[in-house]
């Protein structure tokens, strides 16, 4: 009885164990392997079969009706299953962009790919918590591997500034994060997320609003959602290129992820308390996205600011409390990080003879000197820009869509008025693309970061039926889906 | 005699999470500082859960603070391995030093 249990529970967690497993064995493999740069290299091909493998198993156990185990701490539902398979062909994407960038900059390190394969293991964990205690142990797996990759470049003053930052910061939103868990747990009496939905169904008491509150504000560093937003330009700026590539997507796509379950299962009951403080974050963080980009010179602190915009408009959707608007945040967020990747892509392409550049005015005349560069990174921009008839505008649509359904009207008019202002800094960079004299050719690119960039760009116009079909889906069934 | 109830567990929890942060946003001084004001958060909370846990009669509180020092532990040795990093780079710990990038 208790064996078949056991299996059964261990099967849930099919992709995990082949993460775990596969990041000890590499580690050993690199351990033992007597060339640094061979051993680097195996260990990121190796690594990178192993995420496929592990979206192949989360894809193969993906269970009909939500599923727990282990006693109800771990769920496997429909949106766990969905991040999951999203979470790991973002991992592969991410090492195809940074194997010859590390080798080039002196970094190829076997443990590079090891600690991407136990960050991607924490997020894994992290979307299927139904426990406050596996939420925590995920999201500090992963928030622990995070904070060495961003000190990768450890003879860098400005990676190790980065690390620090990003160490100290998401140590505090840990400690806001657990400091709630301690109130919800005291006042719901249980860290099991259905015991404390049922607690908050039956009593939302003051204690377990300020825990909720905490708890909010906790993953909101994570998601880097303004007032909590002060690491990320700073970060993005600093730490290595790829390993950026890496902080702006499957990160951020798993916080969500996990943001939405506990706002819709544990505290789903008490969505008219926690839907003004998540107003007030969409709020503020669009806003620091749309302004603070306009003045910036470099093109990866450009891109955590508009990070930073891109979540205010997620968290639109998931102000509506409502399935539909769950799914229409997960669709915003697939198609922002897949064109997130193709831009990290690009500017990973941006190296010329004297070594890698990142200011926005490098960029110029890209469309003359490399047309395919130039054409990608306008789709891309545009893209997670929301511009029509691009796939990112319907990911923005969606949710605009769920929050007018909810009857958020007001949120949503604000919503596209700083979309409209945050259109300005990508038009800026596509004019001086297309219509600024060239400075300098770039160096060709790695095929890896070739093939990413292409793909990446080719599929914000070639994904636009796929979309369309699940933009309809998730406004009509929204849902059905479940979640 | 005065009978210590959870009122006065959780007061000592909010008190000592409060000095945490206020440790990492007044301070000025020194990066140490603030690993230890990360560290008294994290005793904040277990204070909380373990009193919490008292009162409620439930283990799982209990459970929860033994992960937390757990992870505590490793997340102090990375802490401070990013230190003696950064420490490498620039020859000090001042907090002050902390702003290569801006804006």
């Amino acid at each position: 009885m208790t064996a078949s249990m056991l299996l059964n529970d261990l099967g849930l967690i099919a992709p995990e164990l082949i993460l775990a497993g596969g990041a000890m064995a590499l580690l050993m493999v690199g351990v033992f392997s007597k060339v640094d740069l061979q051993a680097a290299r195996l260990v990121n091909t190796a690594t990178m079969a192993l995420f496929a493998l592990a979206a192949a198993a989360a894809i193969w156990i993906a269970p009909d009706a939500p599923q727990t185990g282990f006693g109800g701490a771990f769920v496997l539902d429909a949106l766990a299953v969905y991040a999951k398979a999203v979470i790991y062909v973002v991992g592969i994407a991410v090492l195809m962009l940074a194997s010859k960038f590390l080798e080039r900059e002196r970094l190829a390190k076997f443990e590079y790919p090891v600690l991407v394969t136990l960050a991607v293991l924490g997020l894994s964990v992290m979307v299927s918590a139904n426990d406050l205690i596996g939420l925590y142990l995920g999201l500090e797996l992963s928030s622990l591997s995070l904070y060495i990759l961003a000190a990768f470049n450890r003879d860098s003053l400005r990676a190790s500034e980065a690390g620090l930052k990003y160490f100290v910061l998401g140590a505090l939103s840990s400690g806001l994060l657990l400091y709630g868990s301690s109130l919800v747990y005291g006042f719901a009496g249980s860290t099991n997320f259905d015991a404390i939905a049922t607690a908050a169904a039956a009593d939302a008491n003051v204690g377990l609003i300020f825990g909720l509150v905490f708890v909010i504000s906790g993953l909101a560093f994570k998601i880097s959602a303004a007032p909590f937003h002060m690491w990320t330009p700073d970060v993005y700026e600093g730490a290595p290129t790829p390993v950026v590539a890496f902080f702006a997507t499957a990160p951020k796509l798993a916080a969500m992820a996990l943001l939405a379950r506990v706002l819709m299962e544990p505290f789903g009951p008490m969505v008219d308390e926690w839907r003004q403080v998540v107003m007030v974050l969409a709020v503020l963080s669009m806003g620091i996205g749309a302004f603070g980009a306009l003045m910036q010179t470099n093109i990866k602190r450009l891109m955590g600011y508009s990070s930073i915009g891109n979540i205010g408009y997620m968290l639109v959707g998931l102000a509506a409390g409502t399935q539909a608007g769950v799914w229409a945040v997960l669709l915003y967020m697939t198609l922002y990080v897949f064109a997130v990747v193709g831009a990290f892509g690009v500017i990973l392409s941006m190296r010329r003879s004297e070594g890698m550049v990142e200011r926005i005015e490098d960029l110029s005349g890209l469309a003359k000197t490399r047309p395919g560069l130039g054409y990608a990174m306008t789709g891309l921009l545009f893209s997670i820009g929301g511009m029509p008839p691009l796939v990112g505008f319907f990911g923005k649509l969606a949710v605009f869509v769920a929050a007018v359904q909810a009857g958020l009207v007001p949120l949503v008019i604000i919503a596209a008025l700083f979309s409209a202002v945050s259109m300005a800094y990508y038009i800026k960079i596509v004019r001086v693309m297309w219509f600024d004299e060239p400075k300098g050719e770039f160096l060709p690119a790695p095929a890896g970061v070739m093939a990413v960039t292409r793909i990446a760009g080719i599929a914000t116009l070639a994904l636009l039926p796929v979309v369309g079909f699940l933009f309809a889906r998730v406004i009509q069934a929204g849902g059905a889906l479940g979640g | 005699m005065l009978e210590i109830g959870l009122g006065h567990y959780l007061t000592l929890g909010a008190i000592l999470f409060t000095i945490g942060v206020f440790g990492i946003f007044v301070n000025r001084k020194n990066v140490i500082i603030l690993l230890m004001s990360i560290e008294l958060i994290l005793l904040a909370v277990n204070v909380n859960l373990v009193a919490f846990s008292a009162s409620l009669g439930d283990l799982g509180g209990q459970v929860f603070a033994m992960f937390i020092l757990t992870v505590a532990a490793a997340e102090a040795a990375v802490g401070l391995a990013i230190l003696v990093v950064f420490f490498r780079n620039r020859g000090d710990i001042a907090v002050e030093g902390v702003n290569m990038m801006k804006g």
